[in-house]
């Protein structure tokens, strides 16, 4: 080897976290960086492939899907998002303790995020069972009349009580149609939940890195590019809240 | 420089490691690409071998080799091969790999890790579609069109599905890795305006399949549940709609062909520069012009489902769109062309590909057009002129350019020459077999042969066309076969190959065939344009001889 | 600290915009209830939209970086998944129109 490159070589064995063909950690850091927004910038596409199907489907039969997100319970969705929004308030703090050097206020702050993490996946789960029960999840048993009974007004069903033929193709109709809503509505909470669970797992891992004080102030890179990943999973939802949960609350439809 | 065979082998990728851990867990970007190469190939073979027995059926007009539905799986399973195993990884996974992280000055990729990882979740996306292919294979067409490919087939539709969705993240972790490594590992001088043009069609390469892939995803799994669970979201008696499922496959599948040519135009950049002693016409309008495939690429999908259903006002939209998206290709032909102009023109093997692909890749990009004018659309669409088409760009285009590539670069991959001679003659091998083949199906296509119709007895005077599209693909597969024997024969046979057997510019030709591991022994500083011709001299001996 | 470090986001301020989420969430959830017409929607995506933006800009830090390259990847993407929405849109809007 000549001599520049043993010396850079001694150099990268003084600093086991920076790897051999990065020339510093500014170099490294930013590298993995970059490559986690890129990731992120796919992620925004996998997304968006069901927000598309989504988008077209409610321009196409938008009461089906007003009357469908009525069914969803409001509160509880409410409070899940704030939930998220805690385990996100944690994660922004746990990079700020270990920019501090704090290893047990690290630690303690991850904890939580995990903490809040499981008990956001542990309400979806909640919510699913009450879909499940309601004969709410496309084919397992999938029935729409409640919806149809309690959106008579915005089914125009009313009117129609005076033609009974008409009738039962508008009832075969919101049926169908409010089975896409829920398909696309387990498709999408699906895939945030399989994300949750796999931010759930990649932060399990940065516990225990942290607890074993594996980030100073100048290393804790794992830490920043898993937390730009929570914070993503948070606006993912961010938008599916409205989107699936506020379709249309107005009262007296 | 050394004339003579070296008594002592000096270190080099190659040589620095022994045995199946140290290549099976490397995390060198030469030897990943080593990997990729051995597996690419392995696929190859397999589409070929669907390839075979759509050609020896079409013989005849009688559907007398296979039945209706063994066909249909092998005109599926031929396309999905093809494009996802072979032409997508092909260039970026092998060439890219090995040849991007040297020509910025790099040591290796910005994330060496991920570059394995991508590599063995493309192995585990093949060995599912293997077990796919085994179990019965799949029907639906390589585009697994709703609601047949969801409610109506009965064949492994999920598993190819699931197969093909894995090997979209091998593709967006290498698109990743090549983005990072060029905004973030570029040696000292290196400016983007230094690049050579390889590294920009890399990039605008790796940004499609960043941007679009994950379209893809989403859009498998979505079939997929719809399969399994019966949902109806693609379902027309259900309120869905079947053509929402073309609009989001075609999102990324017609990226997904530039994704397939850039890679092989970086190559052209290559050649032809080195190969005429002459810097390329036009640098900054070649580099941009890979940058408006990538962007305009993405805004012209809907031409595929002109017949489909789609709105008359949407298909002007797209019909309009999809004659912009000519632009940037043709001034590249131009830019290539120019380049030669006044050069030192010489017709090595790589040159050889070089004119190929430029003449073939101008037919099927002008058969584009014809394609994407709405009202010439209505009568070829779905008809041998759309296969013969995309086989010029893809194959006469594409493959070529590989070829081209891996005989470009052969010496700095092994450090042996390939046969001059042998070389030669297999790429006029591969032009004539590719043009035999191909060029029937356009007449075939403008008579009205419907494409995946495994019976052509109501119109038996297709037979003759048909018969001499076989014949050339026997030649073409003979055309492949020989560069894959040479190649082999030259690790053992072939002369050593100095540091720069072309006289080329690039950082690549300034280390030893082949390069050391961390590729260069010490950090390059770039002083330099990029294809600096003039003042380049001829290599000592000319490698160009037989 | 060293240049390594990076930008320290006071905690104050990881507050407030905890606090200003958590309201906006509430807010959302309750305007949603009012009459609006076609405006329920888009106040709903505005709402939406400000909460992502204050989670990127302080939460991932995208105010504090000299990074030019990661403002570029985020705005490319949204910018590409626009695209397709928008262009999907011209099919649907448009059939049965003629």
């Amino acid at each position: 080897m000549s001599d520049s490159s043993v010396a850079e070589h001694t150099e990268h064995a003084d600093r086991p976290e920076l790897r051999h063909h990065f020339a510093d950690e500014q170099q490294q850091r930013n590298a993995a960086a970059l490559g986690m927004w890129w990731f992120l910038g796919t992620e925004i596409m996998f997304f968006g492939g069901m927000f598309c199907a989504y988008l077209i489907y409610r321009l196409k039969y938008f009461p089906e899907f007003a009357a469908a997100s009525r069914s969803l319970d409001l509160k509880v969705g409410t409070l899940n998002t704030a939930v998220l929004i805690c385990s996100s308030l944690t994660v922004a703090q746990a990079v700020r303790a270990a920019q501090m050097g704090k290893r047990m206020l690290q630690v303690k702050l991850l904890l939580a995020t995990l903490f809040f993490g499981l008990v956001f996946l542990g309400v979806k789960a909640y919510e699913w069972e009450n879909k499940y029960k309601e004969h709410h999840i496309p084919t397992f048993d999938f029935n729409a009349k409640d919806l149809m009974r309690d959106n008579q007004h915005l089914f125009g069903l009313d009117k129609l009580q005076n033609d009974p033929h008409a009738l039962q193709v508008r009832e075969a109709e919101i049926q169908q149609h409010s089975q896409i809503f829920f398909a696309l509505y387990f498709a999408l909470t699906g895939m945030h939940a399989i994300h949750m669970i796999v931010g759930v797992g990649v932060f399990s891992v940065i516990t225990w890195m942290a607890w074993k004080g594996r980030f100073t102030p100048e290393y804790h890179t794992p830490l920043e590019i898993a937390g730009l990943y929570w914070h993503f999973v948070d606006i993912v939802w961010i938008y599916l809240f409205p989107l699936l949960y506020l379709i249309d609350r107005r009262p007296g439809a | 420089m050394a004339t003579a065979a070296v008594t002592t082998e000096k270190k080099n990728y190659l040589n620095a490691e022994y045995g199946i851990r140290s290549w099976l867990f490397t995390t060198d970007h030469k030897r990943i690409a080593l990997l990729y190469l051995v597996s690419i190939t392995a696929f190859f073979f397999i589409g070929g071998f669907f390839a075979l027995l759509i050609r020896l059926e079409l013989l005849t007009p009688a559907g007398d080799l296979l039945t209706a539905d063994m066909y249909n799986k092998a005109f599926t399973m031929h396309g999905q091969v093809m494009v996802f195993f072979f032409l997508i990884p092909s260039i970026p996974a092998v060439l890219g790999n090995f040849l991007v992280p040297m020509m910025i000055g790099a040591k290796d990729l910005a994330l060496p890790r991920i570059n394995l990882i991508s590599w063995y979740i493309y192995i585990i996306a093949g060995i599912l579609y293997l077990h796919c292919i085994a179990t019965g294979g799949v029907d639906t067409g390589w585009t697994f069109y709703t609601p047949y490919s969801t409610m109506f087939s009965n064949t492994r539709v999920i598993e190819a599905g699931l197969a093909i969705f894995i090997s979209g993240f091998s593709s967006i972790l290498t698109g990743l890795n090549f983005v990072v490594t060029i905004h973030r590992m570029r040696a000292p001088g290196m400016t983007w305006s230094r690049l050579p043009l390889f590294v920009w069609s890399h990039y605008a390469t790796s940004i499609i399949m960043l941007l679009g892939t994950p379209v893809i995803a989403i859009t498998l799994i979505l079939v997929v549940l719809e399969r399994t669970l019966n949902l109806g979201i693609f379902d027309p008696t259900r309120g869905g709609d079947p053509v929402l499922f073309q609009h989001l496959f075609w999102f990324y599948s017609h990226p997904a062909v530039y994704i397939m040519i850039l890679p092989s135009m970086a190559v052209i950049s290559e050649i032809v520069p080195c190969f005429s002693r002459k810097r390329v016409f036009g640098y900054n309008f070649v580099a941009m012009s890979s940058i408006a495939i990538a962007a305009i690429g993405f805004i012209v999908w809907a031409h595929h489902m002109f017949v489909a259903g789609i709105s008359l006002y949407s298909a002007l939209v797209f019909s309009f769109l999809s004659f912009l998206v000519a632009v940037p290709s043709a001034i590249k032909v131009f830019n290539w062309t120019a380049t030669m102009y006044k050069g030192s023109v010489s017709f090595s093997t790589p040159m050889l590909y070089a004119f190929g692909f430029i003449g073939l890749f101008t037919i099927g990009g002008l058969t584009g057009l014809f394609l994407a004018t709405l009202g010439v659309d209505i009568h070829v669409h779905d008809t041998y002129f759309v296969i013969a088409h995309f086989h010029y760009v893809m194959v006469g285009g594409a493959v070529m350019g590989y070829l081209g590539g891996m005989h470009f670069w052969w010496p700095k991959i092994s450090g042996r020459m390939y046969p001059e001679g042998w070389g030669r003659f297999s790429a006029m091998i591969v032009f004539l077999g590719f043009n035999l083949t191909f060029f029937p199906q356009f007449i075939l296509g403008y008579l009205g042969m419907p494409r995946r119709y495994w019976d052509y007895s109501h119109m038996p005077e297709w037979q003759g066309l048909n018969v001499l599209s076989t014949a050339g693909a026997s030649f073409l597969a003979v055309g492949y076969l020989l560069p894959m024997a040479y190649f082999l024969w030259s690790l053992r046979y072939g002369k050593i190959a100095p540091d720069n057997p072309w006289g080329a510019t690039g950082l690549e030709w300034r280390t030893s065939s082949p390069p050391p591991t961390f590729n260069f022994e010490e950090t390059p500083i770039v002083t330099w344009e990029a294809y600096e011709y003039e003042s380049m001299p001829l290599p000592e001996e000319v490698t160009l001889e037989r | 600290m060293s240049e390594h470090t990076g930008h320290i986001v006071p905690s104050r301020l990881n507050w407030l915009v905890f606090f200003i989420l958590i309201a906006a969430t509430f807010l959302t959830a309750w305007i949603a209830t009012i009459d609006l017409g076609p405006f329920n929607t888009v106040v709903a995506l505005v709402i939406a939209t400000c909460k992502a933006s204050i989670v990127v800009l302080i939460f991932m830090q995208v105010k504090y970086t000299s990074e030019k390259m990661t403002k570029a990847v985020l705005l490319f993407a949204i910018a590409w998944l626009i695209l397709l929405l928008f262009l999907s849109l011209t099919d649907y809007s448009s059939r049965f129109a003629g």
